[in-house]
């Protein structure tokens, strides 16, 4: 929570809403998000597998494929400006130039036929209009920054001559070329290995200084979220369950969703015991149960949960919670 | 058929060699020893050379050549080319024959067999003998291959290249275009190609030789790309969902730099097996129109259009029919053989991991 006092906001997401139209009905992946990310801050966004939470940063690139995907509803503010509203041309002025994504596996993401000087090259050319040569000498230098040793003799290796950690900072590199105000990473760690996680987040976070940009984080590592950000969105079902300071979040959570996560957290502490899990399946997103959709394995579901979807309650000037009792949720969690 | 893993081939995952030495709070400092960039062969291994990037075509490469089929497949074709380049010149330095020069006693010379002079006697100025208005085969045969190879390669380009971009665009873009573009190929597919082309070549009147040979080319061509812009949209179905294209789009890459730059060197594997297979269809379809009487004609032979001549005489002058068809059936063997050696060297399929 480093960056609190520049205060301006950068990305303003209000009632997201991306539908998938499936033969098994319309699939809303993401249903009503709304969330704020702030000059040089970082957001953190966790939830389970099918929560959303990718849906809802691809929407915000406007890179859902249509069909089957839409956006059907809702406003993504980058710097004042509807991102939907834009026409193709202004997108991909702004994609990799002012919003930049890194994704979740890096044995993929980069293109195993392309040189990655030429990868990383094309992204400055194409938005600052740099000549080869120009292009060339900043992507050594990206390369250098983000830790690859010998950059300028590397530099013209294929993918698949580097490993899943180096290929990771090649992703980073090539999201960072152009400085954009706003690096979404999706799971950036999810498929190395811990040593390497470590290195790739510490250098994401040294990046970010550097450049000053914000960032925001996908994942459902919640030691992640509590290394690295400074906010955090719990979503469920393609909503924003809980919405908090990361500090917050974590001493006082205002929503049993977000305990259960908390709990399901393994405890190197305690000797052995059974791993807390929350019980069942994420729901069926075409056929969500009435009410809210985290009751029928919510602990303290009530009559009420299966019957009336749940009010956004405020709990603190930024602290909100999806539930019917967000209070005494809120209340009791203040041990 | 899913995705190319290029890289996939011989190294088990664990030789990258990433070491940290201590955990350093901040920056994190990685050792990567020397082995990292040496792509490991399992069956050759260049001792200690750093392999400069180039691995999966060096990959292919070296499969090929252990394949002795394709490899001598690779030296009938160069073998024959270079033979149809430079050996009409040769024997026009050397024996002042050509394809279409007619000797003046040409009653004398007609119809000799192989290795024979008019006389009877052992010779070498005909060693695939003469045909019935006393020309050289071998050199007609030559000459004829340079026509029926230049047929050939030039329909493959084009239907390599209507192909291609047809097939990578229809798959990128799916949807409704992908449907319409499809079944437009769907409805020339099930055309009768033999009828397309003779349409064509009919349609489009040609005043000079040259034109009539570009005629040929563009009739081949226009009908042998379907099956490569079927081949090409799967190849890209499969691809255009994988992260590297959302990665592209991400960073604000153009659809027709997508395609062009991103997707089309991700098929050129199946592309280049299919277009080395097309080689001798091609071949074969521009043999059996000039058969026909269609395609080349006189005084410009081809190995069709000599096939269709020694024909005539078959039961009398057999070499007539022989000579040209034998040479034929090689060059269509021995890129038939390239063409299943690439395929076995290319395809992710056939590859082990």
């Amino acid at each position: 929570m480093t960056n609190q006092a520049k205060n301006g906001s950068l990305l303003k997401v209000k009632d997201l809403r991306t539908y998938f139209h499936t033969e098994d009905g319309t699939v809303k992946a993401v249903d009503g998000v709304s969330f704020e990310v702030k000059r040089g801050d970082t957001l953190g966004i966790v939830g389970e597998s099918g929560s959303g939470k990718t849906v809802a940063n691809l929407s915000i690139m406007r890179l859902i494929s249509d069909p089957p995907g839409r956006i059907a509803g809702g406003a993504v503010e980058f710097n004042g400006r509807d991102v939907l509203k834009l026409s193709p041309r202004e997108l991909r002025d702004l994609r990799g130039c002012h919003i930049a994504m890194v994704f979740q596996d890096p044995m993929t993401s980069l293109n195993p036929f392309m040189r990655v000087s030429k990868q990383l090259m094309e992204v400055t050319q194409l938005h600052l209009r740099h000549t080869k040569e120009e292009a060339r000498r900043h992507a050594i230098q990206m390369l250098e920054h983000v830790g690859i040793p010998d950059a300028a003799e590397r530099i013209d290796s294929y993918p698949h001559e580097f490993s899943g950690g180096m290929r990771q900072r090649v992703m980073i590199a090539m999201a960072l070329s152009c400085k954009p105000q706003l690096l979404i990473a999706d799971e950036p760690t999810t498929a190395l290995d811990v040593t390497i996680q470590a290195q790739i987040l510490e250098l994401i976070k040294k990046l970010k200084r550097e450049t000053g940009a914000s960032v925001i984080l996908i994942t459902h590592d919640l030691g992640v979220i509590a290394g690295m950000t400074d906010h955090v969105v719990v979503m469920y079902a393609g909503k924003v369950f809980e919405q908090a300071p990361t500090g917050e979040l974590f001493d006082r959570p205002g929503n049993p969703y977000t305990r259960g996560l908390l709990r399901s957290v393994p405890d190197p502490t305690s000797e052995q015991g059974k791993l807390y899990q929350i019980p069942g399946q994420p729901p069926d997103l075409a056929h969500l149960p009435f009410g809210c959709p985290f009751a029928p394995r919510c602990e303290r579901a009530e009559e009420i949960c299966t019957r009336e979807f749940p009010p956004f309650v405020q709990l603190t000037s930024n602290h909100h919670s999806l539930c019917h009792f967000a209070n005494e949720v809120y209340a009791e969690s203040n041990r | 058929m899913n995705d190319i893993p290029p890289d996939k081939p011989h190294r088990p995952k664990d030789d990258q060699v990433l070491e940290v030495p201590e955990r350093t709070p901040d920056p994190p400092v990685l050792q990567v020893g020397p082995e990292m960039a040496v792509a490991e062969d399992v069956h050759d291994i260049v001792s200690g050379e750093l392999v400069a990037g180039s691995s999966l075509w060096r990959d292919a490469w070296r499969r090929l050549l252990k394949n002795k089929l394709a490899v001598f497949g690779i030296v009938i074709v160069l073998l024959i080319t270079l033979a149809a380049l430079i050996g009409p010149s040769i024997i026009k330095a050397t024996t002042g024959y050509s394809y279409d020069f007619v000797p003046k006693d040409s009653l004398l010379n007609k119809s000799l067999p192989p290795f024979r002079a008019p006389d009877g006697s052992f010779s070498w100025a005909h060693p695939m003998g003469t045909d019935n208005l006393g020309r050289d085969i071998l050199a007609r045969v030559l000459s004829g291959g340079q026509i029926s190879l230049m047929v050939a390669l030039i329909a493959t380009l084009v239907s390599l290249v209507i192909g291609v971009s047809y097939g990578a665009l229809a798959g990128y873009l799916g949807g409704r275009v992908d449907d319409l573009m499809m079944r437009i190929v769907d409805v020339l597919y099930s055309l009768p190609y033999v009828i397309i082309v003779i349409v064509l070549l009919a349609l489009l009147p040609a005043k000079t030789p040259t034109g009539q040979l570009a005629q040929l080319f563009f009739a081949l061509g226009a009908v042998s790309w379907l099956t490569m812009a079927r081949i090409v949209r799967g190849q890209v179905l499969s691809l255009k969902n994988q992260d590297f294209v959302l990665a592209a789009r991400a960073t604000g890459v153009s659809t027709p730099k997508i395609v062009f730059r991103h997707l089309i060197p991700n098929v050129l594997g199946p592309v280049i097996v299919y277009a080395t297979l097309t080689v001798p269809t091609v071949m074969l379809s521009e043999a059996f129109l000039s058969f026909l009487g269609l395609g080349v004609r006189p005084p410009r032979v081809s190995w069709g259009s000599l096939a269709a001549e020694g024909a005539q005489h078959l039961s009398v002058y057999p070499w007539q029919l022989i000579f040209p068809g034998a040479t034929m059936a090689l060059m269509l063997f021995s890129l038939n053989f390239l063409g299943d050696g690439l395929r076995d060297a290319l395809d992710p399929q056939t590859r082990k991991e």
